[in-house]
């Protein structure tokens, strides 16, 4: 599996090794607010210097986990394991976690040094080690010459930077960023997101960062989990999530997928094969799906793994091949979306890298198209 | 050119409320402040008087502020007042600030019944009010009475008519437009802040000393004043409660336009202290503008 996908250079994969002691462990975490299950027995084992993200649909409970971790909300059940330590009960102020808040919750009467010199303030450090470690953060995170501002006179990309130097300043075990970007536009956003990553990897500190945002959690994350209404639907590294999903659920929430119905007839060591009341021919999976057959599954496709090309109604009949209308075309710039209506009424999305500058496409409005994919590009998934 | 019309109406409105209702009777009571008491109706001389050779000759008598700066009497009245709205203010800000705080941090649905609670008492008359605190607080009254039941004295306290009944018909007076301000501000403190500051390692009440109660400060001062400066020139509570002793500049001020009929003199009390509250109300007018900005 870890073959098909990438990891960061030079990152090692703890999670792998069984015999590795997780740094976090979140073991049976409950929350449950007048009755209402906000997390249900979540266990989540989490490494030394990884950047862990939470993905989730809003109201999944990310930020209720976050703030279990943070000490703002105790669990109903479950413990939480950090680097030894049993939290239970531990106040925020004695926890060795900080937090980045999703407004920054800057202290408007403090200037930007007061601020980021806060935490160590708390602690009774002498003067000289805050004034270096204020120093050291702004350099961090390229605020040099900004110490003296007050928080009102900062952009949204300065006040996010001080925000994570002022959490990063007490050299916490664990950092927490609940959506720390979300309040930047895109351009700035991508460009902290690196920088984020960069210094994460330069501190070696271990983040937990919750994000609605996909793109956000797959570029950064050395792992995600993907978390529905209280619980964490799948765990793995972005690669595996997008690639391997476990559920028709990540399928859909992690990237864009085509969902086909079927049953499955026949597996042997080359492919596994699923019928498909929907289709007038089988889908064709890698071998390995391993359900049991006359199972029912769900097969996700992902829209960039179809081809598109106008069909001939000579053209023999085939697996993995669906025939349809072009009903809409949507243009994104670097791709094309195709939405394809099949005879059958159900629509398809294709879509097909935007190669080159200004050619006539091959498939245009309410053309006649055939769709296909290669066996290996069938996720199947159990119902 | 709709706009522009509808905007002067819009601003003419307060500043026209300013000048009917403190512009002018200010310069009504500047020009009495100046002229000299008399038999009469009204009891005080014009300043604009005709001489024999025709032309108009405008007199002013400024003895009615020599007398506030060389008589002891008035100068006493001025700085007790001060002094008694001070501590006032103080006594309320004590009291105000954690029922403001507790209200401000009351679950949302119990909010607006707590302040409703606040502003109750201004539903019943002032004078009824006051008069029940003498019920309460006289020799024979309720408070007198249960200590007395209880054992815990014998005698009745002297209770009513003394600095100790004063400060507490201010306190119950005015604590409304202290918690008012304050619960403003606080309510809009951003929660996340305190869990910043508790996040950073700040125990609960140190992160009150460092995050709460500096950001909180334009409440306390707009509550301050909102006590003080009207406390200054108070007459009603020192009359009814307050012992004879306390001679304050509102009381003193009543004394001389109506028992002494000496309008000129009152009148001069009164610019007087207005004066003295110019520089609260300008401080307390300056923070309100810095706020707004
Ligand atoms: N203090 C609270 N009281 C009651 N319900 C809460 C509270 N905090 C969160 N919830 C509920 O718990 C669920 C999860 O919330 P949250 O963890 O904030 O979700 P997310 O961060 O994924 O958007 C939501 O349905 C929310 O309404
Ligand atoms: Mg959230």
């Amino acid at each position: 599996m870890s073959s098909a996908v990438a990891a960061r250079p030079g990152t090692a994969e703890p999670w792998r090794d069984p015999a590795a002691d997780p740094f976090l462990r979140i073991e049976g975490v409950t929350k449950r607010f007048d009755g209402f299950v906000a997390l249900d027995a979540v266990t989540l084992p989490i490494y030394r210097g990884e950047l862990f993200a939470l993905l989730g649909a809003s109201g999944s409970g990310k930020s209720t986990l976050l703030r279990c971790l943070a000490g703002f909300i105790e669990p109903d059940a479950g413990r939480i394991v950090l680097d030894g330590q049993d939290l239970a009960g531990v106040p925020p102020y004695e926890r060795p976690i900080n937090m980045m808040f999703q407004s920054y919750a800057l202290f408007p009467h403090m200037t930007v040094a007061q601020n980021i010199g806060f935490g160590l303030r708390q602690e009774g450090a002498p003067k000289a080690l805050i004034a270096d470690r204020v120093a050291e953060m702004l350099a961090l995170v390229q605020m040099e010459g900004f110490g003296n501002r007050k928080p009102a006179a900062l952009s949204g990309g300065q006040k996010a930077r001080v925000a994570l130097a002022r959490a990063l300043a007490k050299r916490p075990k664990l950092l927490l960023l609940d959506e720390p970007l979300s309040a930047l536009d895109k351009n700035l956003r991508e460009a902290t997101q690196f920088e984020l990553v960069n210094i994460q990897e330069r501190t070696g500190t271990t983040f937990v960062i919750v994000t609605h945002d996909q793109e956000e959690a797959m570029t950064m994350a050395t792992r995600l989990a993907v978390m529905d209404r209280g619980t964490l639907a799948q765990v793995g590294t972005p690669g595996e999530v997008y690639e391997f999903p476990n559920s028709r659920f990540t399928a859909e929430f992690l990237g864009t997928a085509n969902i086909l119905e079927g049953v499955i007839e026949a597996a042997d060591d080359q492919v596994t094969r699923i019928g498909s009341s929907e289709l007038d021919f089988d889908i064709l999976a890698e071998a390995g799906a391993l359900k049991p057959i006359g199972s029912r599954a769900y097969v996700a496709i992902r829209p960039e793994r179809m081809r598109i090309e106008r069909t001939d109604p000579a053209t023999p009949l085939a697996d993995n091949r669906l025939v349809g209308r072009v009903r809409d075309i949507a243009y994104f710039g670097d791709f094309f979306m195709y939405y394809v209506v099949l005879d059958s009424g159900k629509e398809i999305r294709v879509s097909q890298p935007n190669l080159r500058r200004m050619t006539a496409r091959p498939v245009d409005w309410d053309d006649r198209v055939a769709v296909t994919w290669d066996a290996e590009a069938s996720m199947v998934l159990p119902e | 050119m709709k706009g522009r019309l509808g905007r002067a109406i819009v601003l003419a409105l307060p500043w026209s409320w300013m000048a009917l209702f403190f512009v002018v009777p200010f310069l009504i009571v500047l020009t009495i402040a100046f002229a000299e008491p008399s038999e009469g109706l009204p009891p005080y001389t014009p300043l604009l008087r005709w001489s024999e050779e025709g032309g108009p000759v405008i007199q002013l008598n400024l003895a009615n502020f020599r007398l506030f700066l060389e008589d002891p009497f008035y100068l006493e009245a001025g700085l007790r007042s001060l002094r008694v709205a001070a501590i006032s203010a103080t006594l309320c800000l004590l009291i105000g600030y954690p029922m403001a705080l507790a209200i401000a941090r009351a679950p949302e649905r119990w909010r607006a019944t707590l302040l409703m609670l606040v502003i109750l008492p201004f539903w019943t008359s002032f004078l009824l009010r006051i008069t029940a605190w003498i019920g309460i607080l006289q020799d024979q009254g309720w408070l007198n009475s249960a200590l007395m039941a209880l054992g815990v004295i014998r005698e009745p306290l002297r209770l009513l008519y003394t600095d100790f009944a004063l400060y507490i018909g201010i306190t119950y007076c005015y604590l409304p437009f202290m918690v008012l301000p304050l619960y403003a501000t606080l309510s809009k403190l951003d929660p996340a802040l305190l869990e910043a500051a508790e996040d950073l390692g700040a125990r609960p009440w140190r992160a009150f000393l460092q995050v709460t109660l500096p950001l909180s400060m334009p409440g306390v001062v707009a509550g301050f004043l909102l006590v003080f400066i009207p406390v200054v020139g108070e007459f009603v509570i020192p009359e009814l409660l307050g012992g004879p002793g306390a001679q304050l500049i509102g009381r003193v001020l009543w004394t001389e336009f109506f028992q002494n009929r000496d309008w000129p003199l009152a009148s001069a009390l009164a610019v007087v202290l207005l004066m003295i509250l110019v520089a609260p109300i300008a401080l307390f007018q300056a923070r309100a503008a810095r706020e707004g900005r």
